[in-house]
């Protein structure tokens, strides 16, 4: 009976790092003298990540709406979904959101993480809105990034929403009302 | 609970980037130097050492979970009890906290508390982006991604409300810089002026790239022990042991969303009133509180440490303080929350020269003498931020303060404080979601 022969070389494959050579000294005693190898690795995922409760927030800004939520219980009102209270645990119900508000504070972003480097300079803030006792984080847009002074804090407001929504938090924007 | 002391520690030199060692090496740097300067041999340590806890922050840096295993049986500590802890920039804090647990508790007689951070791994940006994802990533990630752009609009708010200056904030930066210039592990040793500080590139308006800490590798440990773990150490050395004690401490927390964040009454510390914070000085005549301008979890951490160590009065009983600079912004908030100062006053505090190291030239005009130093190592914006070994570096260079072995340690006595008596040590994380605040006394 004649065996089926199994290969017994791994496949020579392209992908990847190929180093096609590295330093060996003779005498192994110098190896701790030797620069560190450093390869480059690259890493990507896809995530498959929902909005789970919070999922309405979205879907009201796909419509040009803009939700908070509020408690049934204390009346505390969140300007961002939070479906469980803060304050007192009780369970919030949505509301309908102001579209205007006011600068609560804000920044111009020179730098940034990787993601958002060529959006460059870009301007942060926190808007707050009457009747709600939580802010909201969202781009400011309209202003001239070189002209940041502190007199814009107190500035009013206006909610804009993308025409073709991204279901991300930046489907809403403010600007100067 | 009994009595629990550090007794030893080292951190390695906090650099950009360490690619002669894999993390593992680097941390056992900080070991074996904690080691030497106890005279313990290496051997007799892994038979009297009861157990560990491993400090880092991301797995994203690494790209290794279960890290601290790896660690763990570098060191030869296998098969002895571990634990990671993980609190995004307090991870360090909350490490030598968790050690303190273990003794105090009676479970070790000597743990080794050990933390390492390696962020040269990926570019600058990819860093901030890696830390941003400690932001609420359904809503504040995506948004802006970036911590330094949370913390200008943190300090923005402190400017309108308080009238604080870019100019005070600057002043954090000579001194902490000019501190470090002392300091052999640190990063960055520079003499710098206000200009300088302002005159640098904007990452975040209004933060300089010098308001801002810079990304490290680096690892730093240190030994805590109990009575009898300190019995142990001299029966296996010969030798007596300088062991500084921990009397206190503090922890608390906030809203991941900074925009979450509620107002309350502020939490008054025993040297305050009521009173303090009302009045026409603060919008709305009383002071809405945490806001964005405070950080709710470094008044609770404190409150809870100053309680434990029996401090009425931090500025008049802490001769020092390590605290969490990353940037000069929460340097100044931070004043606040510990009670060095009152809200709203930490900008003029920051100028005032109360928080200065004696005897260092400054080239600034500072109208009060040192009274409780601040950042004397030079603080995470000049030595580096290694965000797991942060923490640990603050208990270390602390412990060396109040065991008068700065000059020892440094070579070079510059930064050593006359007989200082109580150290606080101070570690933060997120836009202020967790803080641990610890008090070290010269025993
Ligand atoms: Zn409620």
């Amino acid at each position: 009976m004649t065996k089926k022969r199994i290969q017994e070389v791994v496949e020579e494959t392209d992908e990847g790092t190929i180093l096609f050579n590295v330093p060996m000294p003779r005498n192994v005693e110098l190896l701790k003298d030797l620069s560190p190898i450093i390869i480059k690795q690259s890493y990507h995922i896809d995530y498959i990540h929902s909005y789970g409760q919070d999922s309405p927030w979205f879907a009201g800004l796909a419509n040009k709406r803009l939700l908070g939520t509020r408690c049934q219980k204390c009346r505390y009102g969140f300007a961002t979904p939070k479906l469980s209270c803060m304050e007192c645990g009780g369970e919030c119900d949505w509301v309908e959101m102001p579209l205007e508000g006011k600068v609560h504070t804000f920044t111009v972003c020179e730098f940034g993480s990787e993601e958002f480097l060529k959006e460059t300079p870009f301007l942060l803030c926190l808007v707050e809105f009457e009747g709600f006792n939580t802010l909201l984080l969202s781009r400011l847009i309209g202003l001239d990034p070189k002209e940041a002074t502190l007199n814009w804090v107190g500035m009013k407001v206006k909610a804009k929403f993308r025409r073709n929504s991204k279901f991300k938090p930046t489907d809403v924007y403010f600007v100067p009302a | 609970m009994r009595p629990v002391y550090v007794v030893s520690g080292g951190v390695s030199k906090f650099k950009k980037a360490r690619p002669d060692k894999t993390f593992q090496a680097i941390v056992k740097e900080a070991v074996v130097y904690t080691l030497q300067d106890i005279g313990l041999e290496y051997g007799k340590f892994l038979e009297i050492v009861d157990g560990s806890v491993a400090s880092y922050f991301s797995d994203h840096f690494t790209r290794q979970l279960m890290a601290g295993i790896m660690v763990q049986d570098y060191l030869g500590l296998t098969p002895k009890p571990s634990h990671r802890v993980e609190g995004g920039g307090a991870t360090g804090g909350l490490c030598f906290q968790e050690a303190w647990k273990s003794i105090a508790s009676g479970n070790m007689d000597l743990c080794l508390a050990y933390g390492f951070e390696t962020m040269s791994h990926v570019n600058t940006w990819k860093g901030n982006e890696f830390i941003a994802l400690a932001s609420d990533v359904s809503f504040d990630y995506p948004v802006g991604g970036f911590y330094s752009g949370y913390y200008a609009m943190m300090v923005v708010r402190h400017m309108k409300e308080f009238g604080t200056t870019v100019e005070q904030m600057a002043h954090v930066s000579v001194k902490n810089h000019m501190n470090a210039y002392h300091n052999p592990y640190a990063q960055k040793r520079q003499k710098l002026t206000i200009g300088d500080v302002r005159g640098a590139p904007i990452v975040a308006w209004p933060l300089t790239r010098l308001d801002i800490c810079v990304m490290s590798d680096g690892a730093a440990c240190t030994l805590i022990a109990s009575e009898e773990g300190i019995r142990k150490l001299e029966k296996a050395t010969g030798k007596s042991v300088n062991a500084v004690k921990i009397t206190g401490i503090g922890r608390g927390t906030d809203a991941m969303r900074m925009s979450d964040r509620p107002h309350k009454e502020v939490p008054l510390l025993p040297h305050e009133k009521a009173e303090d914070y009302v009045g026409k000085q603060f919008v709305g005549g009383k002071l809405k509180y945490p806001g964005i301008h405070s950080f709710r979890a470094g008044r609770t951490a404190s409150l809870q440490a100053y309680k434990h160590a029996g401090i009425k009065d931090p500025l008049k009983e802490i001769d020092f303080v390590e605290l969490h600079d990353a940037y000069t912004s929460s340097e100044i908030q931070t004043y606040e929350d510990m009670g060095l100062c009152r809200y709203g006053e930490g900008g003029e505090f920051a100028t005032s020269g109360k928080t200065f190291m004696p005897g260092i030239e400054y080239g600034l005009k500072l109208k009060d003498q040192p009274v409780c130093p601040v950042n004397p190592s030079g603080g995470l914006i000049a030595c580096g931020h290694p965000v797991g070994a942060t923490g640990l570096m603050q208990a270390v260079f602390a412990m060396w303060q109040l065991q008068g072995t700065i000059g020892k340690h440094f070579g070079d006595p510059k930064l050593q404080l006359k007989n200082p008596k109580r150290g606080a040590i101070h570690s933060h994380a997120g836009t202020g979601t967790y803080v641990s605040v610890s008090i070290l006394e010269k025993s």
